[in-house]
């Protein structure tokens, strides 16, 4: 594809990949790996004994296997490891049952919470996992366990969906959605509507009304975050409160949920995007002992 | 844990919440249920933990308004026969 092709795709988030170079995976115990496989991104976590030894996050295809293997593929590259050597794969998210080298599927409920718990510390009692398709509000112990759970998977409303479908209408990068909405003197009202499609159509009247792209996204943002603090006002609040998912990432949407709150969600030490794919990688490691004791 | 399955929609909120740590895995619900909406499953949100425990089955979850409608008479208030089958008081819905 063309640069002045690939230019024009707002919605297009950036792709990563990532080696720790303190860790040797030839001197680790069990090397244990998750991948989860979303609606929107697909992200395989490679650990070695617990810790996060390479990572990769993409795009998922229209086949879920191969975004599976595409993934894992990217994760090991460069690093001499291989597929082989990984004792215990756990696949997550919507294509959980398509990842072709895994032994085990596990909800991404219980993987985000775990993942959560992992990247924002045991003080975390609820989770506001931001997908690209759904959005859950989890409560969970010290340990990432799952407590409770509310998961919003009807609509797009409040989903990474939802936001490329804006970031494509109104010609922003979706990596600068966030902070552009927070140029705005004053706080817009909310886009009215919950669904996208009929937020969309709103959006396009706002702007036919002369409303800066600013304004506009300010109205989008308030809106998305009203609604998942709905969602997470039924589920009941705990502090501390942390932010998982893609939306982690877009500042917009964070802090007006954190100002419709009040409280403050922590800055993440790691992409809140591979919370799943993380947690799925610490169950296959307590799979793995799990196996290794009873064989 | 408290599950909760179901979704909010613009008529209302659908919810039914199993609380999994009271949940005894005796199936009288599954038996219950004329529609077949709960089922015995391991418990996918604790993974590492084996025993079974009542779920509603994944291809009711995004309809339980109309899979539980014949179960819910309007203008009058009855215990659901799932409900009233779970001995130790697990099950509740939130319509």
């Amino acid at each position: 594809m063309s640069n002045a092709e690939s230019d024009k795709e707002y919605w297009r988030w950036t792709e990563t990949r990532y080696t720790n170079p303190d860790i040797k995976w030839e001197e680790g115990t069990i090397i244990s790996a998750g991948v989860d496989v979303g609606s929107v991104s697909t992200q395989a976590v490679v650990m070695v004994d617990g810790e996060i030894y390479c990572y990769s996050s993409m795009r998922t295809g229209s086949n879920s296997p191969d975004s599976a293997n595409n993934a894992m593929e990217w994760a090991l590259e460069g690093t001499g490891l291989s597929l082989d050597k990984i004792e215990y794969v756990v696949g997550t998210g919507y294509g959980r049952v398509n990842v072709p080298f895994s032994k085990r599927a596990i909800t991404e409920i219980a993987c985000h919470a775990r993942g959560a718990n992992f990247i924002y510390g045991p003080e975390i009692r609820t989770v506001l996992d931001m997908g690209g398709q759904d959005c859950k509000a989890i409560r969970c112990d010290q340990r990432g366990k799952v407590v409770s759970f509310l998961m919003n998977d009807k609509c797009a409303a409040g989903t990474g969906r939802g936001m490329e479908v804006f970031a494509d209408l109104l010609q922003v990068h979706i990596n600068d959605v966030g902070e552009m909405s927070l140029q705005v003197k004053e706080e817009p009202e909310p886009v009215s509507s919950t669904c996208v499609v009929f937020a969309k159509s709103e959006a396009v009247g706002l702007l036919r009304e002369g409303w800066p792209k600013e304004k506009v996204l300010a109205a989008y943002c308030a809106a998305m975050a009203h609604r998942v603090v709905t969602l997470l006002l039924r589920l009941g609040i705990e502090e501390k409160f942390a932010i998982t998912g893609g939306i982690a990432k877009n500042i917009g949407v964070v802090k007006r949920i954190e100002d419709e709150l009040k409280l403050k969600a922590p800055e993440p030490s790691i992409d809140p995007q591979i919370a799943g794919a993380i947690g799925a990688a610490l169950f296959a490691k307590a799979l793995a002992e799990k196996q290794r004791k009873s064989g | 844990m408290k599950a909760n399955y179901g979704y909010k929609d613009g008529s209302g909120e659908y919810f039914i919440t199993i609380d999994t740590d009271l949940c005894n895995s005796c199936g009288k619900c599954v038996e219950a249920c004329p529609a077949g909406v709960l089922e015995l499953a391991e418990n996918e949100l604790d993974p590492l933990e084996e025993d079974l425990v009542a779920i509603v089955s994944e291809n009711h979850r995004k309809k339980i308004k109309y899979s539980c409608a014949p179960c819910k008479p309007s203008g009058e208030t009855k215990v659901p026969p799932c409900v009233k089958a779970c001995e130790p008081g697990a099950i509740t819905h939130s319509w």
